[in-house]
C-alpha cells in the first residue's frame, strides 16, 4: 500500500461514515412519518424515497448535477451567496453518498419502525410520558437493531458507490477519488496492481462492515 | 410437499419462455459479423461519422463506431475488443498496441494534426488571452482530459510544463475522460475554462476560443490509425482506412478544423 492508495482509501471511508452520519436524522424522521401515520402524499414520498435505488445511479447523478451545478437552482445560489461549490469537490461525493444510501436507511428504519408494537408505546403514554420521551425510550430502543442494520447498508452502499459520485464529483486526484473510481481509473490506465490493491481493501472494508453489522444484531445471550 | 399443478408447470412454462425471448431478442441485436467496428478517439466523432456516412451510402458497408479516449479504447483492444480499425489521437497508444502486435503490419499511417485551444463558456466575461492567464485567481478549476493518460490531457500538460505553469494550474485541474468530457464541463458552467483541440471548440455553440496555442508553439499533435490485427474483415477495414485516407474524407476532416497530413 501506498500513500496515494491510503488518502484513498481513508478519504472514502470517512466520506462514507460522514454521508451516513448526515442522513440519518432524516432518514429517521421520513422513516417514523411513514411507518406511523397516514398523509396525503404519503405514496409519492414513499415512491421519491425508494427512487434513488432503482434509477441508474449516472441517472441519479445526472439530476443532482443538474440541480448543484453552477447553473443549476441551488448550486447557482450557493455559488453566488456564499461562493460555495458542490460539484467536482468533495461536498458533491459526500451529497451523492448521502442521495445513494439515503433509501437503504429509510427502508430499513421504517421497517424496524413497523416493527415496534404500538400497544407499548399506548402503554407509556398512558403512563405519562410524551411523544418525545416515548420516541427515545421505546420506540427508538426497540427499533435500534433494524436502524443500525440500516446505517451499516448505507455505510456500505456509500463505499461502493460510483456512477453518482463520477457526475456530481468527477475523479480530481487527491480530492474527490473514491475507491471505487481509484479502482476503475487503475484498470484503465492499466495499473493492475495498484487496482487489486484497492480491490483487497474494499472486499475487507465491506467484509468488516457486514460482519459488525451482524455481531451487532446477533441474539442476546441471557 | 404440495403437489405439482398444472397451473405451476404453466407459470414454469412461462418463465421459460420468456427467457427464450429474451435470449433472442438480445441475439438478434448483437453486432453484424460483417460490420465494422472502429475505435476511434473522441475528437474523431463528428468528423468520422459524417464520413463513415458517405462511405455507407456509396458502398453499403456498415460501420460501428466506439468513440472514447484513446487510451481507454488501446486498453480494450489490449482487453481482446473486437475493433476492425484504431483511430488514436497519439502516437503513443498506437506505439503501445504496435510493440504488443496488436496492429496489422504496413496499414499504419499518421493521417491529421489538431491544435489545442483555453475555452471559455460562450457567457463567460474571464478575460483569457493567454495560457499564463489560467493561473489567474479568479480561474479555479480548469477542465482537461486526464493528463495522467489520455492524449488531448497530455499534449495540454506537455504545454504547460514547457510554458512553466504547470505547477500552478495542477491542482486546478478536474480530469475528465476524454475531451469531449472536458469539453462539456466547460459547458455546463461548472469549471472557469478548459483545453480542448480546436476541432471540439468548433462544434460547441455553449464555448468561445479565449486563446488559441499556436501549432508552433505547442506539442506535436498526430492522430495515426490502422488495422487492429486481430480484426476478422482485414480486407474491408483497409479499404475503408484507404477512405479515411482519400481526398473527399481529407475535405471533411479540414471543415472540421483538422490539419491534414499528407
Amino acid at each position: 500500500m501506498n500513500g496515494e492508495a491510503w488518502q484513498i482509501v481513508w478519504f472514502t471511508a470517512w466520506v462514507s461514515v460522514l454521508s451516513t452520519l448526515a442522513i440519518l436524522p432524516f432518514g429517521l424522521g421520513v422513516a417514523w412519518l411513514l411507518a406511523r401515520f397516514s398523509w396525503p402524499g404519503k405514496s409519492l414520498v414513499e415512491t421519491l424515497v425508494s427512487l434513488p435505488l432503482v434509477l441508474p445511479p449516472v441517472a441519479t447523478g445526472l439530476i443532482l448535477l443538474q440541480i448543484l451545478g453552477r447553473r443549476g437552482a441551488i448550486g447557482s445560489f450557493l455559488h453566488r451567496q456564499f461562493d460555495l461549490d458542490v460539484v467536482f469537490t468533495w461536498r458533491g461525493v459526500l451529497i451523492a453518498l448521502g442521495v445513494m444510501s439515503f433509501p437503504l436507511l429509510a427502508r430499513s428504519a421504517r421497517m424496524a419502525f413497523e416493527n415496534v408494537n404500538p400497544r407499548l408505546e399506548e402503554i407509556a403514554r398512558t403512563l405519562g410520558a410524551g411523544n418525545v420521551r416515548v420516541f427515545c425510550t421505546i420506540t427508538l430502543p426497540l427499533a435500534s437493531r433494524g436502524i443500525i442494520g440500516g446505517m451499516v447498508l448505507a455505510f456500505a452502499r456509500a463505499l461502493g458507490e460510483f456512477g453518482a459520485t463520477i457526475m456530481v464529483a468527477g475523479n480530481i486526484p487527491g480530492k474527490t477519488t473514491t475507491l471505487s473510481l481509484a479502482i476503475f481509473e487503475n484498470v484503465q490506465l492499466g495499473q493492475d496492481p495498484q487496482a487489486y490493491r484497492l480491490l483487497a481493501v474494499s472486499v475487507v472494508l465491506a467484509f468488516g462492515a457486514v460482519w459488525y453489522s451482524e455481531w451487532l444484531l446477533r441474539p442476546k445471550k441471557r | 410437499m404440495p403437489p405439482v399443478t398444472d397451473a405451476r408447470i404453466g407459470s414454469v412454462k412461462l418463465v421459460i419462455q420468456t427467457i427464450v425471448l429474451f435470449v433472442a431478442l438480445f441475439a438478434a441485436g448483437l453486432v453484424n459479423a460483417a460490420d465494422l467496428l472502429v475505435f476511434a478517439a473522441a475528437s474523431l466523432t463528428d468528423s468520422t461519422k459524417e464520413i463513415a456516412n458517405d462511405y455507407t451510402k456509396q458502398t453499403g458497408q456498415k460501420i460501428l463506431f466506439n468513440f472514447g479516449a484513446s487510451s481507454t479504447l488501446a486498453r480494450q483492444i489490449e482487453e481482446g475488443a473486437p475493433a476492425d480499425i484504431f483511430f488514436s489521437a497519439d502516437e503513443a497508444k498506437m506505439d503501445g498496441l504496435e510493440k504488443k502486435g496488436l496492429i496489422l503490419a504496413g496499414t499504419r499511417k499518421s493521417r491529421l494534426s489538431n491544435s489545442l485551444v483555453i475555452v471559455v463558456a460562450a457567457d463567460s466575461s474571464l478575460q483569457i488571452t493567454s495560457a499564463t492567464n489560467l493561473t489567474d485567481v479568479g480561474i479555479k478549476r480548469i477542465a482537461l482530459a486526464d493528463p495522467k493518460s489520455v492524449p488531448a490531457g497530455i499534449y495540454s500538460k506537455t504545454y504547460l510544463e514547457k510554458t512553466h505553469l504547470w505547477t500552478v494550474v495542477e491542482p486546478k485541474v478536474v480530469p475528465t475522460d476524454n475531451v469531449r468530457a472536458a469539453l462539456a464541463a466547460v459547458e455546463s458552467g461548472n469549471v472557469e475554462a478548459g483545453m480542448v483541440y480546436k476541432t471540439d471548440a468548433a462544434i460547441s455553440k455553449h464555448v468561445k476560443v479565449a486563446c488559441e496555442i499556436s501549432a508552433h508553439d505547442g506539442p506535436k499533435i498526430s492522430y495515426p490509425m490502422a488495422v487492429v490485427k486481430d480484426s476478422r474483415q482485414p480486407e474491408a477495414a483497409k479499404a475503408l482506412l484507404d477512405h479515411f485516407n482519400s481526398d473527399a474524407a481529407g475535405k471533411i476532416f479540414e471543415r472540421y478544423g483538422f490539419i491534414v497530413l499528407k
